[in-house]
């Protein structure tokens, strides 16, 4: 084992061979030969592997030629104003987000009737009740084994108290109750840390939706009135759907996307 | 307690016969030049504003039955005198109380409640929309890069205007109605003609970036409607000969992007920069005059006391008809009305006013007065707003400035003084442009969150949802009867009594 940078030292110390810089461009000009002789001779998996890797490589090299001719030509400094228009006053300001109108209440008023809707993750694996509830022996000899404590990340509402300790049959802990979430929104691809307001849809089972179980998947509701959306009317959206995009019992926080 | 008719105010005989128990108030009635008119009298402290309208005709001459508008210390009167001072002072004052009387115009704009129609036509969002100075046409830009001519009469399109190769950014009516001048982003400015629908001459070209904003030479000073003012963000401001169709000036100073140009009445020139300063030049000869520094950020917009007057010309509000006439005076005629109507605007306010002023907003939130032709000094920095000023508006009696900003609010200001009268809250996002009445009773606002707003008196007065995207421009016609607003979804929206 090499205990340092012995081979920089030396060449530090007494240079390098005179024939160096020669050799070195003999071997790079060499070896595109002898990969293309490599290329030839593989077969099997090997080969494929290689050869994506080549042509992966290729792809990266145009397009660093393309990027060092556009760097060349001079070209008219881009114009970053929206697509559609903006008046002389807006005409500046091209750096302040500017969110689109969305005022689809009706739709999703519609959508919610049939209980459906177009979501980012469809599928979703379902929840077993096992791996959601622990059971909680309860009793004097620990006999019992009708409680159940949630392992699940919960919403629970504002005002909720809990029962007493006889008829609480779900526990919900406390260390796994989130208030908030990251909410993305799709199309400004910005994320905003966004209170819930409730718990929609747990595709997996009822039960959960009220329970306000929240895994990957889960619709949730989330109060999106600081983003100033507005509908047609010109009245403020606060409320819009969510589905989570993470397992937020793994992670710690809950991660969602805005539906639009 | 029976009230009591107040037929004969200030007589002795309206005097004598009360009820002791009526709280009673010595007033007396001041113009806004400070004059007293006549002796202090009592007036009972629930008097209305009706009432008391009744009272000032008769102690002042009122030939023309002017409406009056009411103020003690500076608060309206609305309802009655008691509500707008508080019962407690008027019980303790001793000296009479003042009553500051404003004229107010003769006539009444109808505010505008419903969406007559909505013209299609425009392929790209609506940037600028503006009626002519008599009302009589109705001209639209939009970032299509054409111009439209509608019929207001019948509400359609009349004419498809193309010259323009990029987006049409500004619009601005020659102040005799003959003439309309546009400029785009790519920086040519075209004349129009709103009879044919026809390009007037070729392009005016010579800006090198987008032309921000255009500003004809004011009527009484120009009765042909010659020269034209043009500021771009290449930081000249170009005026125009289009008679011989070309430039016939360039003024060069600014540092940054100019953006917005206004041509004062007193033949001056006034540029606002986004090198944060505002400069005066002499139209003349474009001699620079002076430098009107304070603001902090990007000047945004500026607005003059004369600037609906200059912007209707030989047009009154006052004798506007439902029927628009074909305005056949020669140039002569039209100066001496213009001329009248100009030295008309200067005069209100008496000896608060007398001279142009002038109003700032920037992108620093804040505003500024000044009397341009006076001294550099600005008469008041208007604070209050939180985010950048879009717009500033005077009120075409110049007694009121709203101005448009950023932070969704819309807020009003005293035009000779530049104190905070109050803020107009309704609008969920930007407020992007305001437009008066005629009679400066109204004022009406586009803004981000896709609706049009009607303000009467400080307050909400009606909501006009109905385009689906944002509002880029609003104008109120100079004739009172219409509204029309454009903006991003492609619309133009006529909105009428």
């Amino acid at each position: 084992m090499p205990q340092n940078e012995y081979i920089e030292l030396h060449t530090k110390r007494h240079g390098r061979r005179l024939d160096y810089e020669e050799k070195k461009r003999k071997k790079e000009g060499r070896r595109p030969h002898e990969m293309a002789v490599k290329a030839k001779k593989l077969r099997g998996i090997k080969a494929k592997l290689y050869n994506k890797k080549r042509h992966a490589e290729k792809v990266q090299m145009k397009k660093t030629i393309k990027m060092h001719e556009e760097k060349k030509t001079k070209q008219k400094s881009a114009d970053n104003d929206s697509q559609f228009g903006n008046p002389s006053y807006l005409l500046e300001r091209e750096n302040q987000i500017r969110a689109k109108v969305l005022s689809n209440t009706i739709k999703q008023k519609r959508k919610e009737k049939a209980g459906k809707w177009n979501v980012p993750i469809p599928k979703v694996k379902g929840v077993s009740e096992a791996e959601v509830f622990k059971v909680v022996k309860t009793g004097k000899t620990k006999r019992k084994g009708w409680k159940r404590m949630v392992t699940k990340v919960t919403y629970v509402g504002e005002g909720f108290t809990r029962k007493p300790v006889k008829f609480e049959r779900f526990i919900r802990p406390m260390g796994l109750r989130f208030k908030k979430a990251n909410v993305t929104h799709p199309e400004l691809k910005a994320s905003f840390f966004l209170p819930i307001i409730g718990v929609k849809k747990n595709p997996s089972s009822t039960m959960y939706t009220s329970l306000g179980v929240i895994t990957k998947g889960t619709v949730i509701e989330v109060n999106i009135s600081e983003l100033g959306l507005v509908t047609h009317s010109g009245k403020v959206v606060w409320g819009k759907y969510a589905q989570v995009t993470n397992n937020p019992e793994n992670d710690g926080c809950i991660n969602a996307v805005l539906l639009v | 307690m029976p009230k009591r008719k107040l037929q004969a105010p200030s007589t002795s005989e309206a005097v004598e016969g009360i009820n002791p128990d009526e709280k009673r108030v010595q007033c007396v009635f001041k113009s806004e030049d400070g004059e007293t008119e006549g002796s202090p009298f009592e007036l009972p402290t629930d008097i209305t504003r009706e009432k008391l309208q009744l009272v000032c005709d008769a102690v002042i001459p009122n030939e023309d039955k002017v409406p009056y508008a009411f103020f003690v210390n500076g608060v309206e009167i609305r309802e009655t005198l008691a509500k707008a001072v508080g019962e407690e002072v008027l019980s303790l004052t001793e000296k009479s109380v003042e009553i500051v009387y404003q004229p107010q115009a003769v006539f009444r704009v109808r505010a505008v409640t419903r969406c007559t129609s909505s013209l299609e036509g425009h392929g790209d969002p609506v940037l600028y929309v503006s009626f002519s100075p008599s009302g009589r046409f109705l001209a639209s830009g939009s970032s299509d890069s054409t111009v439209r001519f509608w019929d207001i009469n019948t509400e359609t399109p009349e004419f498809r205007c193309k010259g323009h190769q990029n987006w049409v950014l500004c619009l601005a009516w020659s102040p005799d109605g003959r003439k309309l001048a546009s400029g785009c982003k790519g920086g040519k400015v075209c004349l129009w003609n709103p009879k044919t629908g026809k390009e007037i001459s070729r392009p005016l070209t010579g800006h090198t970036d987008y032309v921000s904003s255009v500003a004809w030479k004011p009527l009484h000073l120009d009765p042909e409607c010659r020269y034209l003012a043009s500021s771009s963000k290449d930081r000249t401001v170009r005026i125009w000969d289009v008679v011989t169709f070309r430039s016939h000036m360039v003024i060069s100073g600014h540092t940054a992007h100019i953006s917005m140009v206004k041509w004062g009445g007193s033949d001056l020139i006034f540029t606002a920069s986004h090198d944060r300063s505002i400069k005066v030049w002499r139209a003349s000869d474009g001699v620079f005059c002076r430098n009107l520094d304070g603001h902090g950020h990007w000047v945004n917009t500026l607005a003059l006391s004369t600037d609906y007057v200059m912007r209707t010309g030989a047009f009154d509000p006052a004798d506007a008809k439902i029927v628009h006439e074909e305005v056949t005076d020669s140039g002569e005629e039209l100066l001496k009305k213009a001329k009248v109507r100009y030295d008309a605007a200067l005069a209100i306010g008496g000896s608060q006013g007398g001279t142009e002023r002038l109003v700032s907003g920037s992108d620093d939130a804040t505003m500024f007065l000044w009397k341009p032709s006076e001294g550099k000094k600005p008469v008041a920095r208007m604070t209050g707003h939180q985010k950048p000023v879009n717009e500033v508006k005077f009120s075409p009696d110049s007694r009121l400035i709203a101005s448009a900003s950023f932070d969704k609010f819309v807020k009003l200001w005293n035009g000779f003084t530049g104190d905070f009268v109050a803020t107009l809250r309704g609008h969920v996002s930007m407020v992007y442009q305001v437009a008066w009445s005629a009679d400066s009773r109204l004022l009406v606002s586009s803004s981000k969150d896709s609706t049009l707003k009607v303000w009467k008196d400080k307050a909400l007065l009606m909501d006009l949802p109905g385009h689906s995207d944002e509002v880029f421009a609003v104008d109120w016609s100079p004739d009172g009867q219409r509204v029309v607003s454009g903006g991003k979804d492609k619309v133009l929206k006529i909105w009428r009594a």
